[in-house]
């Protein structure tokens, strides 16, 4: 399945978020969107990622 | 001696008429000690793209040392739906419904963009955040964001990042005076103490800054100097300045004036 993970093109063989965000070594804190939308850390583990999502996954950093 | 002389967020008191924002500085260690100089009480911080190396959680370990209370902002966003999504991932990773509300409208001079900013305020408010718009010195924008439910605004000084200072007291003056129960903060444009001793002379709650500490040649000693000025000017506006003047008036006494009109 081919996606996009933090602007990049990734190819994954889970459709699972949580098995991605893993697998791409997500580190807390953090948070989830996909498509631009929201996604809770209370659905992670449900969350099935599709053909062509983009993921968005943020962390701190240095703001004005 | 307690300090009394506190300010209102949303109902929380703010003992430090500065908020401090963490970015730019030369270093995380010159980043922590101009916050502690600065005493601040908020700090400002934002959400980027998570990067593989240890920097980003090196500058987390140090903003939790602080023990500040976190603001969050919507940085870089240029519409509603990008502000509205930032703001919810904020939310969840900063566990705060603070935040600071910012919407770009124009790349040139980043100013805000008044009409997605009502738009996104009336969308957050709804979903139970705490909104702390960064707005233009406009009256009629900052009357709509408090009509929305906005107990605190943010108008800019100048563009961000300019250090150009209050370049339109007479709007800032007249929101001040328009809105006497809405806290109100100088967000954005300031470059000298002075600036900011303005801004608190005029009845201002408070400024927030970053760029006028962190990119001054001692951000350490430009945090100090900061922190004087906003307790000068808020001491200078509870003092009550004597009124403006076209004509001079003698301090000295001039009855008994020795020499009087005989040369």
């Amino acid at each position: 399945m081919n996606i996009t993970f933090n602007g990049e093109l990734l190819n994954s063989s889970s459709h699972q978020l949580i098995e991605i965000l893993q697998s791409m070594g997500a580190s807390a804190p953090y948070a989830v969107a996909i498509n631009g939308e929201f996604i809770p850390k209370s659905l992670h583990s449900e969350f099935v990622v599709n053909e062509g999502d983009s993921i968005e996954l943020l962390s701190p950093i240095q703001g004005g | 001696m307690p300090n009394s002389d506190n300010f209102i967020i949303y109902g929380e008191k703010v003992t430090s008429r500065l908020l401090i924002g963490s970015a730019l500085y030369p270093s995380p260690d010159i980043m922590a000690q101009s916050i502690q100089a600065s005493g601040a009480s908020i700090v400002t911080v934002s959400l980027r793209r998570q990067q593989t190396c240890a920097a980003g959680k090196d500058f987390w370990q140090l903003i939790k040392n602080t023990g500040l209370k976190i603001l969050p902002n919507t940085a870089g966003c240029h519409s509603v739906k990008e502000a509205i999504t930032l703001a919810q991932m904020c939310r969840e990773v900063f566990d705060t419904d603070w935040i600071k509300l910012e919407l770009i409208g124009d790349d040139y001079n980043l100013q805000p963009d008044p009409f997605a900013l009502l738009e996104a305020t009336k969308q957050l408010m709804k979903a139970g955040f705490k909104v702390l718009p960064y707005c233009t010195d406009d009256l009629v924008v900052c009357q709509r964001l408090n009509e929305l439910g906005c107990e605190v605004l943010m108008p800019w000084g100048a563009p961000i990042g300019t250090g150009k200072g209050l370049l339109n007291s007479y709007n800032l003056k007249t929101i001040r005076e328009r809105l006497p129960d809405t806290t109100l903060i100088v967000d954005a444009g300031l470059g000298l103490p002075s600036h900011a001793s303005q801004a608190l002379e005029m009845g201002y709650d408070a400024v927030l800054l970053n760029s006028a500490i962190a990119g001054a040649g001692c951000p350490v000693t430009m945090s100090r100097a900061f922190k004087a000025a906003v307790e000068a000017g808020r001491l200078a506006y509870k003092a009550k300045a004597m009124p403006e003047k076209d004509l001079a008036a003698p301090s000295t006494p001039t009855m008994g004036m020795p020499f009087w009109h005989q040369a």
